[in-house]
């Protein structure tokens, strides 16, 4: 695997999220679920669906053809100006990126939003080499001034109530502001302003890849992408290889539905295309114009073909806002800068099975993210893929669940498979859990069941169909 | 002619809910429906699948589709997610082209879920019961968004007799049951069922409804563990409710 991360405890994670933190994810994923779902009551489903399935199938066809639509990309950036870096993996974007800032002499960066270098690290190896970088997407100045990454793909800073902003300006800015969100916003507006007019780059990520024209799209609600990429004389885009879409056709069905489904929006407020820089005669903008390609596990992703519709995966955030279980614990303690469902899936493929095989378990596989995915990826389908993957190991990876499971497994199996076996574990059971049992449940059983009885009791064995079923059938036969 | 249906009782079912089967048996008898039980039958497999020993649970697919491939007529059973299991995931565990694959897709397209089988199959939802309480429904995450059947149980819930079905703020939202997730992530699942439990009690019902074994475990050891008066019912205890338990 290209990183070394240690192993992600979603569990202990889990265990540590903040009492208050529930019941602020649930309070914004419902306000953006009811958005939501209003504008696609307003187009009506039939229409979404047939959205959602065009979406799935231009998504698809852009990854199945990969290899065409980036070159093709890559030959439309360089004709209007702009460079085309390729990068292996997180280490080699890094590299690329510094080089850059180490060419123009850089000191201050300011960023846009953008997951992809979240997922490198960017921050840290920029920080590392000395460089200032500040975040101005306002959610993810605030997380930045915490010193967490974010908590949410869409909403970084999402968890978080107006008072714990208006406290944390007060601590990291030094500025007394009333908890109001149109106040907290002006005081960030008046620091970032600064920031813009002294960075000398300017990051940003890329929501999706035009291959027909070289165009970079971003879709933002602040402007603040606008002056990350118009301000400062160099700027430089990392987008991941999965984000190409072959023309402005295919663009608008997809603008279409991520914003619906984001944050409950026809369009979002800034929607932007970057074909090239203005060039040396423009007066203002940038001079230059770097576009960073990030493989970074993607095209081994592509490799699966249980798994490659990972790939299509546009970050609306909506299977964050609909998963039960990123409702019930919140982003961090998927301990990876993506979380929700498409966080498992991107995770425990890019961190590889050692690093982050627990993920794909951390779902019920109530399914309630396929429902809601706007390019139909089968997500709890792939989840299943990578828990076999964990446990059984496939092309991609060896298993990495102890042997002992496996054995386990294995003994389950035929077990169940065995009928005289399966009835004699039955009549078993009800025995064994003769010392255990009050008035039909068992308060508390030994483990691995503890885990479930430490929550509510387990009921008691009471097999008794097949007895019944017989005697009846002989009292049947003995009337005819 | 008469209907046949071939009783698919599941392995939860069977261990935690013996009263429901017979019921089932019953109530689908009431219908006219010849029932068979094929006394071989296990465990589908669903447990080994949705932790990832694909190999375990094709064995057991295997052994399922033997004992109801060469059955004849309906496969019926109490669960959503049983069901599922063998509707959409059983064909992917055969190669396609293969006779077992071809097996599994024919056995799979006559296998429902009880209140499917009754609304979809049977055309049927007035059974006959009565049960005179403040009702609300669970759906279960299978049954719905795996079998897309939302609106079936109720639809049967509804023609009982002094039954009325009170809204659930949660109806579509997974109880934190999972399976193995339940015992993987315990605290969680824990969450979940807790939150469950508190749109149930708002609810104001004096009993929740759901069509899955799973979710009835978790849900009703939820209730209980806060001393609730609110009962956890499968639909079929309520559609034979006010009949005399068999």
């Amino acid at each position: 695997m290209s990183q070394a991360a240690a192993p992600i405890d979603f569990r202990t994670n889990a265990q540590h999220v903040p009492p208050k933190m529930p019941a602020a994810v649930q309070k914004a994923t419902a306000k953006f679920l009811g958005s939501r779902a209003a504008l696609v009551e307003a187009l009506g489903n039939d229409l979404w669906q047939t959205l959602r399935q065009a979406g799935h199938d231009l998504r698809l066809h852009a990854i199945t053809h990969l290899d065409h639509y980036l070159e093709q990309a890559e030959r439309a950036v360089t004709k209007v100006g702009g460079h085309v870096h390729w990068a292996r993996d997180a280490g080699e974007a890094n590299r690329i990126v510094l080089e850059i800032a180490r060419q123009h002499d850089v000191k201050k960066v300011v960023k846009s939003k953008s997951m992809a270098t979240e997922e490198i690290g960017l921050n840290h190896a920029m920080e590392a080499a000395g460089i200032q970088v500040i975040e101005t997407d306002l959610g993810e100045y605030i997380v930045q001034l915490l010193g967490v990454g974010p908590a949410h793909i869409v909403v970084p800073a999402f968890h978080l109530s107006k008072e714990e902003i208006a406290d944390l300006f007060r601590k990291k800015l030094g500025v007394d502001a009333p908890a109001e969100a149109e106040k907290l916003t002006q005081v960030a507006r008046t620091k970032l302003r600064e920031e813009f007019l002294a960075a000398d780059l300017g990051i940003s990520g890329g929501n999706f890849l035009v291959a027909e024209t070289g165009t970079i799209v971003t879709v933002t609600n602040e402007g603040n992408g606008r002056m990350c990429t118009t301000i400062p004389p160099v700027h430089v885009a990392i987008v991941g290889i999965d984000k190409v879409v072959p023309d402005w056709e295919s663009l608008t069905v997809l603008l279409k539905v991520l914003a619906r489904s984001a944050t409950g929006q026809k369009i979002t407020c800034y929607t932007q295309f970057i074909s090239g820089p203005p060039g040396a005669e423009a007066e203002t903008g940038p001079k230059e114009l770097h576009l960073v390609l990030l493989d970074n596990g993607r095209s081994r992703i592509l490799k699966s073909p249980e798994c490659r519709e990972t790939l299509l995966c546009i970050r609306c955030g909506a299977c964050l806002n609909i998963c039960p279980v990123f409702n019930s614990v919140g982003g961090y303690t998927y301990g990876y800068p993506i979380s929700g469902p498409t966080g498992m899936m991107f995770a425990s493929q890019i961190l590889g099975a050692k690093a982050a095989g627990g993920l794909p378990f951390a779902s019920t596989l109530c399914g309630a993210c396929n429902d809601i995915c706007p390019v139909q990826i089968p997500i709890t389908d792939i989840l299943l893929h990578l828990r076999h993957r964990v446990v059984e190991g496939d092309e991609q990876e060896k298993a990495v669940a102890p042997y002992a499971l496996r054995m386990g497994a294995q003994a389950g199996s035929l077990a169940l498979r065995t009928p005289w076996l399966y009835r004699l574990g039955s009549t078993m059971l009800k025995w064994l859990q003769t010392p255990l049992k009050r008035d039909g449940w068992l308060p508390r059983l030994p483990p691995p069941l503890n885990r479930w009885t430490m929550a509510r009791p387990f009921p008691a064995f009471a097999s008794d169909f097949r007895t019944w079923w017989r005697t009846r059938s002989r009292e049947a036969k003995g009337r005819q | 002619m008469s209907i046949k249906a071939q009783l698919f009782i599941t392995c939860l079912a069977e261990q935690f809910f013996p009263g429901v089967l017979r019921r089932m048996v019953g109530l689908l008898e009431r219908l006219g429906v010849e029932v068979a039980f094929p006394e071989e039958q296990t465990c589908c497999g669903q447990p080994f699948f949705n932790s990832g020993y694909q190999t375990q649970a094709r064995e057991l697919a295997r052994k399922w589709l033997e004992v109801f491939g060469r059955t004849e007529g309906f496969i019926v059973s109490p669960s959503g997610s049983c069901v599922d299991m063998v509707r959409h995931h059983y064909p992917h565990l055969f190669p396609p082209g293969t006779p077992e694959h071809r097996l599994a897709e024919d056995t799979a397209a006559r296998t429902f879920e009880f209140t499917q089988f009754l609304v979809q199959q049977l055309k049927v939802t007035d059974v006959g019961a009565r049960f005179p309480h403040k009702v609300t429904y669970h759906a279960s995450c299978h049954l719905l968004r795996g079998l897309g059947v939302r609106e079936e149980p109720k639809a049967l819930l509804q023609k009982v007799q002094g039954l009325e079905l009170v809204p659930l703020s949660s109806e579509e939202t997974c109880c934190g049951f999972g399976g193995t997730f339940s015992v993987i992530y315990p605290e969680v699942s824990q969450a979940m069922m807790e939150a469950k439990v508190k749109s149930i009690q708002e609810s104001g019902a004096e009993a929740v409804v759901a069509c899955d074994a799973g979710c009835l475990m978790n849900i009703a050891g939820g209730l209980r563990k806060v001393n609730s008066p609110i009962k956890a019912m499968h639909v079929i205890e309520v559609l034979t409710a006010d009949r005399g338990t068999p």
